[in-house]
């Protein structure tokens, strides 16, 4: 793997893209199809998440088995934070990031000194620890979740109307996207991407490589965290079932379908996994069997993914 | 009091003693050939689907377990040579996820074939009740089929060790799991020697998939609980390592038993009520976790590193 | 393009057209798959049991009926009610099994003003202080069969009772709902995690506290390992088991077979009554599908008769949510269980019965009705309830 860099045109299609974007629920409005609203909030949620996890996967070579605890985690905050009478998204999802980018240091900062499979390993215990203490504390609604009686407002205005939180979810997603493409060019994505291909020599350069690392990781975990937080606005329930290891799982398969390390890796892989969900579903009850293949096919044929047939890294 | 004690150790032994069964298969494909294999629990509740299925069509637990195991066995050889071969030069990313993409096919596949609801496996009649023996003058009961399982367990940790210890092909195995490149050097077809472990490793998943079937339940998704549990347990003991799988397991299992038995009533004792309450179940089911953070802290490769 | 006409229809019957709809469609979610399937493939078979008898019509209506499985998790439940109530726009919801699927589900029925009639799930908090007019319960309220079974404990001279729940909510309205009448000691009260299929840890806790009877609410795949494994374990020689209904049921002797026999459990319905409705509905329940209804079949088969009566009732102006409302409450079915009237939180004022577990004429291993518990009995929240 090389550099990551974006294409020129790359940009043209963002902007195009975006406009696109914008219009959407007025086109499903007038359409009678409100329901999709909802659909797509969800996909530009999970793009937000898979591409948290790409940060730290594809730009940071950690292959981490844990994710769901961080996503998981900014659900439960944010409706730990309206449970306790804040309801206003402009505190309760930066409160979101930072609890679960703290815990994204705490358990980078131990899991960090193991390499390779003790590092998947060590991970994946982790997010378990964090899934059975999430489901027995009983205050936080134990094996049910915890519910939010109802969204919560955005700079006073009230997030109920499923195009509002689209928006938001649009805002959250373009606002990362933009910071992490400045992020990967400037010298700190440069220096962990050279992390990436070759540490012993980092570290021979004088390189903190474990600070490096910790703090993509804790990154990774804060905007997983942010993403979590939406989605439990739009599902209306912080679950157990986002804490678990399939979850961790889930997110990867989003990242490997789209691309590690491209920018638009997770982005590509949410969509993509999203929308084959909803389609083969309505034909197929079956359907998990076609992404098992399909994933299948990925792996033994296209390790590089989707984006890879677009974005081209160099060197 | 002598009752308790000695129920909930046999419990934790029938415990331990089942993910050893899991975890040798486990820790040998990891440790020879450096492959993460997520679809292990797959392949053992496709195993204990296999089992129940024969036992149902044939009106008989033994026969049904003998050819439950044979086939997860063919299955997994059909698994090695068709997938897996290509899996082993591959980096561990794509392992995971071949074979997560695995455990998506073999739930549905499940589903497709067996139906949603879970499949019924009986224990064999004689083996239904309790074993009364009188112990320090008092009469003590243990299930009798849990007594089974303790016996197969044993028996077969004691194959193994005779099979990796003192035979030839554990000569193999062993020098496989410490360099890979110096065994192939010496003219040992390595490629076959994965290809039989990871058939045997199969074979053994079915094997405890059978056994926990009646005790537990045959049904989707079974595999993913248990497997996080054998990794903790190949961690905690080193990877590639059999007497490791062996001794992890153990700890595991008692430890896990023991936690959920007695933490419950200790807190109870020390704390208010409220707080015992909540913080019982959790440290419960968190305590091995703990413990395999805290073994990786002092010693990162595990109790019985393998590799040289 | 269908979907835009139904729109359409929608949009002139909201409004306020009065003619009536020319259809009517039911949402029914509900576990399909995994250890809590039985459950849910019951009221599923006895819903669309009600539904063939009826013709396959609501109140006169054609009606289609969309079915889809929740996995037993709230988040799935979520987004197949919010596809059925947005994209497919349903005027009836039903078929959860599991009292927190309901609690997550129900704010966006609620909120699409969308009758759901629970066909099992009876929450405390939507009999008492959250009790909402879209919500009926054809069913019982949560505590009820526990309750019942523990002033049959208390009667009988029990004395020293071990409690064995999942630790979740339904199995604290569990323990609370026994305690409201069993006034003995309780020796020991264990709670387990939800889903746990072992469960030689807490046998053998039982077993060194040698109580005289055991109180267990494990549902589904739980209570099936629970009971074999209490008789394997040789504690059913000085244990007297008791559980409620649901699990004691048809799903679960199914599975356990002889071992159960002799075991108490308490009831609304049962499949040996014998009113003319029951008769009928077993009778079919078995022609159909070739096995004894569960309660949960007669709960999903009442659900179906309640909407076909009040749309009736209502001359298929389903729009008319006011008078949909009042038809339901005004109750105009036969239930299989017999009489029974809703309460002002739309839960059911009904008899509890006591069931035990033997061989009945044919050889099968079944339940016997013994007697009543309580007669006309309402659930402990109504009083909390300010139904608008």
């Amino acid at each position: 793997m090389a550099f990551y860099r974006p294409t020129r045109w790359q940009r043209s299609l963002t902007i195009v893209l975006l406009t696109l974007l914008l219009g959407l629920p007025m086109l499903l409005n007038s359409l009678e199809q409100g329901f999709y609203i909802g659909f797509a909030t969800r996909v530009l949620i999970f793009s937000l998440a898979a591409t948290s996890l790409n940060l730290v996967l594809g730009f940071g070579g950690m292959v981490s088995l844990g994710h769901a605890a961080f996503f998981g985690a900014g659900a439960y905050i944010a409706a730990i934070c309206q449970q306790a009478g804040l309801s206003e998204a402009l505190l309760a999802l930066p409160l979101a990031m930072l609890g679960a980018g703290l815990l994204a240091l705490l358990i980078g900062a131990i899991s960090l000194r193991t390499r390779g499979v003790y590092f998947i390993m060590i991970t994946l215990a982790f997010a378990q620890m964090v899934y059975y203490l999430f489901i027995s504390a009983r205050a936080w609604g134990g094996d049910d979740g915890l519910p939010l009686s109802e969204r919560m407002r955005f700079a006073g205005f009230s997030l109920v109307d499923d195009a509002a939180l689209y928006y938001l979810a649009l805002g959250a997603l373009a606002v990362v996207m933009l910071l992490l493409g400045r992020l990967t060019e400037a010298r700190f994505g440069r220096s962990i991407q050279a992390i990436r291909e070759n540490e012993t020599r980092m570290e021979a350069l004088g390189y903190p490589v474990f600070t490096y690392r910790l703090v993509c990781f804790a990154l990774g975990g804060a905007v997983a965290g942010l993403a979590g937080a939406l989605l439990a606005n739009l599902t209306g329930l912080a679950s157990p079932a986002l804490l678990q290891w399939t979850q961790s799982g889930t997110l990867l398969v989003m990242v490997i379908i789209g691309g590690v390390g491209y920018l638009y890796g997770g982005v590509v892989g949410a969509v993509v996994l999203l929308l084959l969900e909803e389609v083969l579903l309505g034909y197929f009850a079956h359907w998990h069997i076609v992404l098992g293949l399909l994933l299948l096919a990925i792996v033994l044929f296209a390790p590089k993914g989707v984006a890879a047939l677009f974005g081209r890294p160099r060197g | 009091m002598t009752q308790l004690i000695l129920e909930q150790a046999l419990n934790g032994l029938q415990f331990g003693l089942m993910l050893f069964l899991l975890a040798a298969g486990l820790t040998l494909v990891f440790g020879i050939m450096d492959c993460i294999n997520l679809a292990h629990g797959s392949l053992y509740m496709v195993g204990a689907y296999f089992v129940a299925a024969a036992a149902q069509a044939a009106d008989s637990f033994w026969i049904g377990l003998g050819v439950g195991v044979a086939g997860a066995a063919v299955l997994g050889l059909l698994l090695e040579l068709t997938l897996f071969r290509q899996l082993y030069r591959r980096d561990h990313l794509s392992q995971v996820l071949a074979t997560f993409a695995l455990i998506l096919i073999a739930n549905e596949a499940v589903r497709v074939i067996w139906g949603p609801a879970p499949l019924l496996l009986n224990p064999p009649e004689a083996l239904a009740g309790p074993v009364e023996l009188p112990l320090f003058g008092e009469t003590f009961f243990y299930p009798a089929y849990r007594l089974l399982i303790i016996g197969v367990g044993l028996a077969v940790a004691g194959l193994l060790y005779l099979l990796v210890a003192k035979s030839r092909v554990g000569m193999w195995v062993r020098a496989g799991a410490s360099n890979r490149e110096m065994t192939e050097a010496l003219g040992i077809n390595v490629r076959w020697l994965f290809t039989a472990v990871f058939v045997f490793g199969a074979a053994l998943c079915a094997l405890a998939g059978g056994l926990l079937g009646p005790l537990l339940a045959v049904q989707v998704g079974m595999g993913e609980s248990v497997l996080i549990l054998a990794f903790v347990v190949i961690i905690i003991g080193g990877i590639g390592s059999i007497r490791g799988a062996l001794v992890g397991s153990l700890i595991v299992g008692t430890v896990d038993t023991l936690g959920r038995a007695l933490l419950p009533t200790l807190l109870r004792a020390t704390l208010p009520g409220d707080a015992a309450a909540t913080l019982g179940p959790a440290l419960a089911s968190i305590l091995i976790y703990l413990l395999m953070a805290g073994i990786l802290f002092f010693k990162p490769q595990g109790l019985f590193p393998a590799r040289a | 393009m269908p979907s835009r006409l139904t729109a359409l229809a929608a949009a002139l019957l909201l409004a306020g057209a009065a003619h009536a709809a020319d259809s009517i469609k039911v949402g029914f979610v509900s576990t399909l798959s995994g250890p809590g399937a039985g459950l849910g493939v019951d009221i599923r078979d006895g819903f669309n049991l009600g539904m063939k008898q009826l013709n396959g019509k609501l109140g006169g209506l054609p009606a289609e009926v969309l079915i889809a499985d929740d996995q037993q998790s709230p988040d799935v439940a979520k987004q197949a009610a919010d596809k059925f109530l947005k994209k497919d726009k349903v005027d009836f919801m039903t078929g959860i099994v599991f009292s927190n699927i309901m609690l997550a589900v129900g704010p966006a029925v609620f909120q699409n003003q969308t009758f759901y009639i629970s066909a099992n799930a009876g929450p405390s908090q939507y009999a008492g202080e959250q009790c909402n007019p879209f919500f009926f319960n054809v069913a019982w309220q949560n505590d009820n069969l526990h309750e019942a079974v523990g002033k049959y404990v208390q009667d009988k001279g029990f004395k020293n009772v071990v409690i064995v729940t999942p630790n979740y909510p339904g199995g604290k309205d569990a323990v609370s709902g026994f305690k409201r009448y069993y006034k003995g000691k309780v020796a020991d009260e264990i709670y387990t995690k939800l889903g746990q299929l072992d469960y030689a840890a807490e046998l053998a806790q039982i077993r060194a506290t040698k109580p005289d009877a055991l109180f267990f609410f494990l549902p589904g795949g739980m209570g099936i390992n629970f009971v074999k494994q209490f008789v394997a374990a040789g504690l059913s020689r000085d244990t007297q088991l008791f559980a409620p209904g649901f699990s004691a049921d048809e799903d679960v002797i199914k599975a356990v077979g002889a071992p159960m026999m002799g075991m108490f459990n308490s009831s609304h319905w049962a499949h040996d009554m014998e009113n003319a409705e029951n008769q009928r509905f077993v009778a079919n329940f078995q022609k159909e599908y070739g096995r004894l209804p569960s309660l949960y079949a007669s709960q999903g088969y009442d659900a179906a008769l309640m909407m076909d009566a009040a749309v009736r009732d209502v001359k298929g102006n389903v729009a008319d949510k006011k008078a949909l409302q009042k038809a339901l409450e005004a109750k105009r079915f036969k239930s299989v269980r017999g009489d029974f009237k809703f309460n002002t939180n739309h839960y059911p004022v009904q008899n509890y019965y006591l069931r035990v577990i033997g061989k009945d004429v044919q050889d099968r291993v079944t339940n016997k009705t013994m007697g009543t518990i309580f007669t006309n009995h309402a659930d402990a929240y109504v009083a909390s309830c300010k139904m608008k």
